[in-house]
């Protein structure tokens, strides 16, 4: 069943058709990959999913209700998480005040005014933030102050904040960006898990076709606003309109 | 105690014994020495360090949580004056009643302006908020002069109502505020060796007030709801994207604040039973945001401490005129007395705000933290190189400094 249905979407900045047409539809439990070159809309479509911007034209459809017209938080407490391109953490507070902040959404909605208690004694959050950080290798960090980290451990981090919340759907955007090999392996190996364990479905976007091809169950390409193809991962290495769409920027 | 931890506990405790024993170390200069007119401990002046410091506990809330910078907080003071001088002459001199008006009044009106304000953030709600404020001041200068007084004001005359008090045949004065009968200008004085303490009923109920206040900014702080609005200073825009609805919060928080204001503005009432419009002017706005910025942003005990810098400053350094500089430096030659009086002059009496900036901008531009983020820094740097092998060694696993906010 498909969880996630985007129909006939389309957006205009000025004179630029960031996307034209999209169509989409991610199946529950699966991983699916948005490849395209610099500036192809990639984020653009992401940002159509969590309110961040409304299409022009089109549908976006989860788990049967419409994300068109809902506001950002009904969009997460809903059960979609975004990581974002540019890390978005809050940079003051240490790590574990970054997980705690969206356990605490999740658990008590998009508003509560819990002034009473400690927040360092709410232990069930406070243990199922640091359980989130131990999977997630930045548990002996987690006093330290989220600005600190490196740009690795922001995304991270993120991913941290983002799976707390134990989301339908998680949205990473270019989530290898700035890591090292060695880190990015890792990070393969967390979301490869994470399919298993949790059954999350994930889109994710990314340049590096290592993380794409051992990850992804399906692939979308994206080019200048245009989903050219759509297939399984063996199908889409083959295409040769996916070849031209990168040797086209490349050559530029 | 009292479900804080040891470091807030330990801070809520020397609030505590520095505001019960606060008439003994402001009056260390004995009666009739020539540095007496230093001493801060009499009540007019004692009264508005904890009624200022609630002001700036409040405020600090709302710009030391969420970040959001309002420059018209002494709306909220003013309201809540009036409010309590209202209560006082329809119902009762008794202090309780007017009190409690008082923040219920600040609370409403502070949801209003709060409501619309916060529909932007950053300079315009400022903006917002500063013109609320002037336009509150205005409406008490001129408009509803029948309600306010216009310039001149309000305070309780013999031929006031006051129901309750007609009702329960009160005795005494009848236009002075009390608790319960007692009475808050009352004062008794204690001699000791030329020393004089004076301890003021209005002082002891306005620092109980205050330290209630701390402790309830002590739980905001340290609670998830406090979290919230930190993360709602570090990144709104990532909140959003967490499921959390950001502006509920910053309304609760701008409620809040404006409560403490009015609590404040109650207060003073309690103290002095009189008000004006000049009480919503945008200066004395201006005043709450130096106070938290001088003693510190987001610190606990900052604005308490930038509150009683500013109340001393203002009180004492005005007093100081040219007739007692020119007495104080009469031992100098002639030439150099005359210079040294005529800029020392510049900086007291009227031209104490001359040294307030100066102060502030040293603070501002070498303490970015204010005088608490100053001593914090300065306490961790002696500790650091004390022993600061041993600290480095067990840096990983100690608990280190987290990004609570300081004492
Ligand atoms: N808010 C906006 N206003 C105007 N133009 C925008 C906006 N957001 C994106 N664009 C433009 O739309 C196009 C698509 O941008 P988008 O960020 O979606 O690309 P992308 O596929 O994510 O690229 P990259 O791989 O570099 O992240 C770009 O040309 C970009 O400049
Ligand atoms: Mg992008």
């Amino acid at each position: 069943m498909a969880i996630l249905q985007v129909r006939n979407v389309s957006k205009r900045f000025g004179g630029l058709q960031a996307l034209n047409d999209v169509n989409l539809s991610v199946e529950e439990g699966t991983v699916h990959a948005i490849i395209g070159p610099n500036g192809a809309g990639k984020s653009t479509l992401l940002n159509c999913f969590v309110g961040r911007l409304i299409p022009d034209t089109g549908t976006v459809m989860f788990d049967g209700k419409s994300l068109l017209g809902i506001k950002p938080h009904e969009i997460n407490q809903i059960g979609v998480s975004r990581v974002f391109q540019t890390p978005e953490i809050f940079g003051d507070l240490s790590l574990l005040e970054n997980v705690m902040i969206p356990t605490f959404a999740h658990r008590d909605g998009a508003f509560k005014v819990n002034w009473w208690n400690r927040a360092d004694r709410e232990s069930d959050i406070q243990d199922h933030a640091e359980e989130i950080l131990q999977e997630i290798g930045l548990y002996e960090k987690r006093h330290e102050i989220a600005d600190a980290m490196s740009r690795g451990d922001k995304r991270r981090l993120e991913m941290a904040m983002c799976l707390s919340q134990d989301p339908k759907l998680l949205l990473l955007d270019e989530p290898t960006a700035g890591m090292s090999r060695a880190d990015t392996n890792a990070t393969i190996d967390l979301l490869k898990r994470l399919g298993e364990t949790r059954g999350l479905t994930k889109v994710i976007i990314e340049h590096d076709m290592h993380v794409v091809f051992s990850l992804a169950s399906y692939i979308s390409v994206l080019a200048q606003g245009t989903v050219i193809a759509g297939n399984t991962p063996e199908l889409i290495k083959g295409d040769p309109k996916v070849k031209e769409a990168y040797l086209g920027t490349e050559a530029e | 105690m009292f479900g804080l931890n040891r470091s807030d506990t330990l801070l809520l405790i020397f609030v505590a014994l520095l505001t019960m024993l606060a008439p003994f170390f402001l009056n260390p200069f004995p009666e009739g020495s020539s540095l007496a007119q230093f001493n801060g401990g009499y009540p007019d002046l004692m009264q508005r360090f904890v009624i200022f410091g609630i002001f700036a506990i409040g405020f600090n809330i709302l710009f030391g949580l969420t970040g959001y910078l309002s420059f018209g907080h002494a709306a909220f003071l003013g309201i809540g004056s009036y409010a309590a001088i209202w209560m006082m002459k329809l119902l009762t001199m008794n202090v309780i009643p007017a009190i409690i008006l008082s923040v219920i009044v600040a609370g409403v009106f502070s949801l209003f302006v709060g409501y619309i304000s916060l529909r932007r953030s950053g300079i315009y709600f400022s903006i917002l908020t500063l013109a609320f404020a002037q336009m509150s001041y205005a409406l008490a200068y001129s408009v509803l002069t029948p309600i306010t007084g216009g310039e001149t004001g309000l305070q309780p005359k013999l031929s006031d109502p006051r129901i309750l008090d007609t009702m329960l045949g009160g005795g005494g004065d009848a236009t002075r505020a009390n608790l319960f009968g007692l009475e808050m200008g009352k004062s008794w004085q204690m001699d000791w060796n030329g020393w004089v303490f004076t301890f003021n009923t209005g002082y002891y109920v306005a620092a109980v007030v205050m330290l209630i206040a701390f402790y309830l900014s002590i739980r905001i702080f340290r609670s998830p709801f406090g979290l919230m609005l930190r993360a709602i200073k570090t990144n709104q825009n990532r909140l959003n994207y967490t499921g959390v609805n950001t502006k509920p919060y910053t309304l609760a928080a701008f409620v809040i604040s404006g409560m403490y204001a009015g609590l404040a503005g109650g207060l003073l009432v309690a103290m002095d039973t009189q008000v004006g419009p000049e009480r919503m002017f945008w200066t004395a706005s201006g005043e709450v945001v130096l106070m938290t910025i001088l003693g510190g942003v987001g610190t606990l005990i900052g604005p308490v401490l930038g509150a009683g810098l500013i109340k001393y400053m203002e009180n004492i350094l005005s007093k100081i005129n040219e007739g007692l500089l020119e007495t104080w430096f009469a031992f100098m030659p002639d030439t150099a007395g005359d210079v040294v009086v005529t800029v020392l002059a510049l900086f007291t009496g009227k031209g104490w705000h001359l040294t307030l900036g100066l102060i502030f901008m040293l603070v501002v531009v070498f303490l970015p933290g204010g005088l608490v983020g100053g001593l914090v820094q300065g306490g961790r740097r002696m500790f650091r190189s004390r022993d600061g092998k041993a600290t480095r060694e067990t840096k990983s696993n100690q608990t280190p400094p987290t990004s609570t906010p300081a004492e």
